[in-house]
């Protein structure tokens, strides 16, 4: 396995997975993510040794694969700011990127900032105690911030005699509860992080379960299709102009692919201006590509010499975003010092268009323990979710964050100290 | 109908798009360029995310008066390759300035005396942003480290109150004399950025690559001697065959008993390090590790 890794010809078919991790205190995090590492051997002897020595200080009994990733813990204990942590590890298949959250409800903002960029959500459950408050709080984060994929870990089996009956009551109290949530794609592993039960190796103890193991899920999910597809959306970072004698005219539109795919020939409108024209060349690092999707960064040439710069959003002509300077969006909030100031104004940051807007309503505020909506209750504060109805100052070119994560998203920063203070998703 | 790209070219599009950010969000932007494979990667996707233009960003070098030869060298090579300005900031100038202090005593370094250096090259020429090779996987401290990283008016970083990132919006909004250290390859492994160098055949100094020179070992680590490093009293100097794994002061990087002079072999190097490696030289890595975090300390 170790060889394979540093084949050329294999590590060439890899894939990157985004993941984040939720779970109460106790409810063997640190112990999955130590069981992850180092039964797909990512962790190095050093480190061993050094995680062996401290689990021998401690009287464990075993090894205590929880320091492996020791550095947040400490921190939680000394209650230091908690923020995200990102670890890395990769197996013949797949590289992986953690985004390791505390998973209290004062560290919402983080869970919120680790959820935005990922993949898939593992979300333990403690075998003992089944879905609580934090199961539907995590899960409630990883709905409204669209994570495609979700694995809910049913953890310590082992202390609950390997039940087949309490994994099925588990798993079906979640479905009732998340039934109200917008969760594609819900799996349930039964496992022991302590034992590796079903993380990297199959269980013994668990004959009746015929699903997959932890890993071999992370590895083999489909994640293709978590980028959007359908919608050709590029929102234009810089223009590139060289200005020498060989590429005098070159004019080059440099961005990423926020949706649908791009080729030469295609029909494209430009937003805000409307101009029509066609697709000249795609092209990344001066080779023609043959398209282009989401994630890709590229260079896009056009057939006319029309006006485009950054903030402008280059679509397939009919198939246009919304448009838009009245949006409703849910938000969480991420200032510690101020709360949401209903007719404050913000500066707004959305795809690569930077304008201003004003809150024009606080339409209620999300109890993220239960979903209910607190009509009465507007005053948004750090950790808090709502939905917000604003005015921007120029229009945005936009589709529900259901539909598309990157044109979908914006940030709220205050302007007296440039600090981003809310994340927001806009309804369909 | 597979719209799937692999992981170094998802991580290469992320870093390109993060560069984009800087060229179109600062107006002063440059690249911090310390000679290491991490910072020539670094001009490497420098050069795609803009051609056919210029890459848009000069080179900083806050030199220590202790490098390599083959890295001045190599510095010199590369900047007029990209065609770029090259900037040098001294640390024997800021030193000889009252600005910065040599340090004393028999294992003396100059990497914290880059600091100040640093922070005058960037008063000096009024960058606003400075790119830089550092990856989240060096350490656990930079495991939080962002992208965009604020820096207050006096050049310093506060951990504990950093803007939250979210998504692929990145918030380069500052006042006037703070400034951002950017960090396009924080996704990216030791393993991520060989393969990449190696796939994309990226040029590198030659002391990456297996080569026999004089050294000495002192403290249980292999140090090629040159100008900076003369044979203490005891000490046998040897014809050894070594690579380096990184590019610091030719005072204190170790080398690595090597044969590894292909790119091939050095991925196979770099992979089985983890295993093997760390526990037969384990104070090697350690001092490595070391050496590393004072370079950090020094540059971010
Ligand atoms: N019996 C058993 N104990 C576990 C299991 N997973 C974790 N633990 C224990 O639960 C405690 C908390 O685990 P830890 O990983 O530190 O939890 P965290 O707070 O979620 O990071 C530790 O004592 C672990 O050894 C498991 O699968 N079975």
């Amino acid at each position: 396995m170790e060889q394979e890794i540093f084949n050329a010809e294999s590590y060439s078919k890899m894939e990157l997975l985004r993941f984040t991790t939720a779970g109460s205190v106790d409810d063997g995090k640190s112990t999955l993510i130590g069981r992850l590492l180092y039964d797909s051997k990512s962790i190095f002897e050093d480190q061993m040794e050094a995680v062996k020595v401290s689990s021998e200080r401690r009287g464990d009994e075993n090894i205590n694969l929880a320091l492996v990733t020791d550095g947040l813990k400490s921190e939680r204990e000394q209650g230091i700011t908690i923020d995200v942590a990102y670890r890395y590890f990769s197996t013949p298949k797949r590289k992986f990127i953690i985004a390791d959250t505390p998973g209290h409800i004062q560290y919402t903002r983080n869970m919120v900032t680790g959820a935005s960029t990922a993949n898939l959500a593992i979300i333990l459950v403690d075998a003992r105690h089944g879905v609580v408050e934090q199961t539907k709080r995590h899960s409630l984060i990883a709905s409204l911030l669209g994570i495609p994929h979700v694995v809910i870990c049913i953890n310590k089996m082992d202390l609950v005699d390997f039940s087949e009956e309490t994994f099925n009551k588990i798993k079906n109290d979640y479905k009732q509860f998340a039934s109200k949530l917008n969760v594609k794609d819900v799996n349930f592993i039964p496992i022991s992080a302590l034992l590796g039960d079903n993380v990297v190796n199959e269980s013994e103890n668990m004959n009746w379960y015929k699903g997959t193991t932890l890993m071999y899920h992370l590895e083999n999910v489909h994640i293709a299709n978590d980028h959007n597809h359908i919608d050709s959306r590029f929102p234009v970072q810089t223009v590139i102009r060289p200005h020498s004698d060989e590429y005098h005219d070159y004019r080059g539109y440099a961005g990423r692919v926020a949706g649908g795919v791009f080729k030469k020939g295609d029909d494209v409108t430009i937003l805000p201006s409307g101009f029509t024209s066609k697709i000249k060349s795609v092209e990344f690092a001066g080779k023609p590509l043959e398209e282009a999707y989401s994630p890709m960064s590229i260079t896009m040439t056009l057939e006319d010499n029309v006006d485009v710069s950054r903030g402008d959003m280059i679509v397939r002509t009919g198939n246009m975003p919304e448009i838009s300077q009245d949006i409703d969006a849910m938000i969480c909030w991420m200032d510690d010092k101020n709360p949401l100031r209903l007719n404050g104004k913000y500066s707004l940051m959305h795809t690569t268009k930077s304008c201003r807007c004003v809150v024009k309503e606080i339409v209620y505020k999300m109890d993220v323990n239960n979903l209910h909506k607190l009509e009465d209750d507007k005053n948004i504060g750090l950790n808090d979710i709502g939905r917000i109805k604003i005015r921007t100052t120029q229009p945005l070119f936009f589709d529900a964050y259901n539909r598309n994560r990157i044109t979908g998203s914006f940030i709220l920063i205050e302007e007296g100290t440039n600090v981003t203070v809310g994340a927001c998703m806009i309804r369909s | 109908m597979a719209y799937n790209i692999n992981h170094l070219n998802e991580l290469e599009a992320e870093a390109i798009y993060v560069m984009r950010e800087v060229a179109a969000q600062f107006e002063k932007p440059a690249i911090l360029f310390s000679g290491g494979k991490d910072s020539i990667l670094l001009t490497h996707l420098a050069k795609k995310a803009f051609f056919p233009a210029k890459i848009p960003f000069p080179l900083v070098h806050i030199d220590t008066g202790h490098n390599f030869p083959e890295t001045i060298e190599f510095r010199d090579y590369l900047a007029d390759l990209l065609d770029a300005k090259l900037i040098v900031g001294s640390v024997q100038e800021a030193i000889d300035a009252g600005l910065a202090v040599e340090e004393k005593g028999a294992n003396a370094s100059r990497n914290v005396a880059q600091i100040p250096a640093l922070l005058k090259a960037i008063e000096d020429h009024q960058f606003d942003a400075l790119l830089g090779g550092a990856r989240r996987d060096e350490e656990k401290a930079r495991a939080k480290e962002r992208f965009f990283s604020h820096r207050d008016e006096f050049g310093q970083w506060d951990p504990k109150n950093q803007r939250p990132e979210l998504w692929n919006i990145f918030n380069g909004k500052k006042h006037f004399g703070e400034h951002f250290r950017i960090f396009p390859i924080s996704n990216w492994t030791e393993l991520d950025v060989w393969q990449y160098i190696a796939k994309e055949n990226i040029e590198l100094p030659k002391t990456y690559y297996s080569h026999v020179r004089p050294c000495v070992v002192r403290n249980g680590t292999i140090l090629a001697v040159s100008e900076f490093v003369q044979p203490r009293e005891g000490e046998e100097v040897k014809d050894m065959q070594v690579r380096f794994r990184t590019m610091g002061d030719a005072t204190i990087t170790g080398a690595y008993l090597s044969d590894a002079d292909t790119m091939e072999k050095i991925i196979q190097e770099v992979a089985s390090a983890r295993e093997t490696e760390r526990g037969n030289r384990a104070d090697d890595k350690r001092s490595e590790t070391a050496m590393e975090d004072r370079k950090k300390e020094g540059y971010f």
